[in-house]
């Protein structure tokens, strides 16, 4: 691959074959980053097997106090601007849960009375699919935010050809993957729902300013929303994907169609150069 | 003894408001004095943990007592810590909740829900 580039598979909503188009084209993309960012429920794996080479477990540091240093004076639990702390009867509580892990207590402490611990968040997986590398991260249960484990992934990006495979929604979670990407690839299904998710994801990638094309995945010849949307708000349709009982089978049996399908391999070759090609005009 | 009520206007006619951490003003009530204020919540648009800021508002003002129809977990973390008595709201003004709260015919709150967080 000639050029660095990162392409990030988004949806607004789970369901629209965001995992499918994005496993098979880092299937049919030779020598290439394949990201699995679905932090909360990573699939890609399912399809591309990879022979995993490494485990990292992710941390994120979260605020101790020693009530022996701190004297309630407020000055962190005043500056906390996610009020992850608060002081009562001079004594410190400390809400982990709605801490960003920013590390202001611990810099403004005059007591020095905080520090930082690390906590487990979830573990980040590297491997590979014959000469594609692939990188996923799965988030601990209960945790409320995957946005370090993203952050993480990202500094694996070595350069070449990144596909990512984006977490559902329009939330922080694809706010921050979206950050990373040249070339936001919008896969959209014939529905009202579908429209509206698609609208939602839309305006966030233009928000921020990334050049975006859907993909009409599943189309029928019935009416489609969210291609009347695409027209209607100028978003570039790169390509149609008809539903096919034959490709719903393969992928629900977690196999790769650009395997099993010569024909199915050619769309995906395709599709892939037509990204690659609007990427580069953009 | 201080009272908190959250409120949707500033007047004691006022409704209680639905909800805790982004209830517009926070009434306070001196029961010795009888007199009555209304202060803004600094919580109310905050894009999380409201509750607790507006927990903080109030234990800051030494509240004493809290009547509210719901509190979240983490709110009630930092009023339970103060020791501030919760007290469930009945579906009248502010003025009528404390008549109530004074002739000692208020519920204390006990359920405590676990909040409306957003990733």
């Amino acid at each position: 691959m000639a050029e660095d580039i990162t392409i990030a598979v988004l949806s607004g909503k789970g369901g629209t074959g965001k995992t499918m188009v994005s496993v098979n084209l880092a299937a049919v993309a030779g020598s290439a980053t394949y990201i699995d960012c679905d932090v909360e429920e990573p699939n890609g794996h399912l399809f591309l097997k990879p022979a995993m080479l490494s485990q990292e477990i992710i941390t994120i540091g979260k605020p101790e106090v020693d009530n022996r240093l701190c004297d309630g004076c407020k000055i962190c639990s005043d500056a906390c601007a996610f009020k992850a702390l608060a002081v009562v009867k001079k004594k410190l509580l400390i809400f982990p849960e709605i801490c960003h892990s920013c590390g202001l207590c611990y810099t403004l402490c005059p007591q020095g009375a905080l520090t930082e611990v690390p906590q487990s968040l979830g573990v980040l997986y590297t491997g590979h699919h014959e000469d594609l590398q692939v990188l996923a991260a799965e988030m601990n249960i209960g945790e409320p935010s995957g946005v370090p484990l993203i952050k993480a992934l990202m500094k694996h990006i070595k350069g070449g050809l990144t596909i990512i495979d984006g977490p559902p929604g329009s939330g922080c979670l694809v706010h921050e993957t979206i950050e990373h990407a040249d070339f936001c690839l919008l896969v959209a299904e014939p529905t009202r729902f579908g429209e509206q998710n698609l609208a939602l994801v839309h305006r966030l990638v233009t928000l921020m300013g990334k050049p975006a094309a859907v993909l009409l995945n599943k189309t029928t010849g019935d009416p489609n929303p969210s291609e009347a949307y695409a027209k209607a708000n100028g978003l570039p349709i790169i390509a149609s994907l008809p539903w096919d009982d034959e490709l719903a089978r393969v992928t629900s049996r977690g196999a790769l169609i650009t395997e099993e399908s010569g024909a199915y391999r050619q769309y995906f070759s395709t599709l892939l150069a037509t990204i690659l090609k609007e990427a580069q005009r953009a | 003894m201080i009272i908190a009520v959250p409120a949707e206007n500033q007047s004691l006619d006022s409704a209680i408001c639905q909800s805790f951490g982004r209830a517009p003003f926070f009434c306070i009530y001196d029961t010795e004095s009888e007199s009555s204020r209304f202060i803004d919540n600094s919580a109310k648009e905050a894009s999380g943990g409201a509750g607790i800021e507006a927990a903080q508002l109030l234990v800051d003002q030494n509240v004493d007592a809290l009547i509210t129809y719901r509190i979240g977990e983490n709110a009630a973390r930092v009023l339970k810590a103060a020791q501030t008595t919760l007290l469930k709201a009945v579906n009248l003004s502010i003025a009528d909740n404390v008549a109530n709260f004074l002739e000692g015919k208020l519920p204390s709150l006990d359920e405590i829900h676990s909040g409306y967080h957003h990733g």
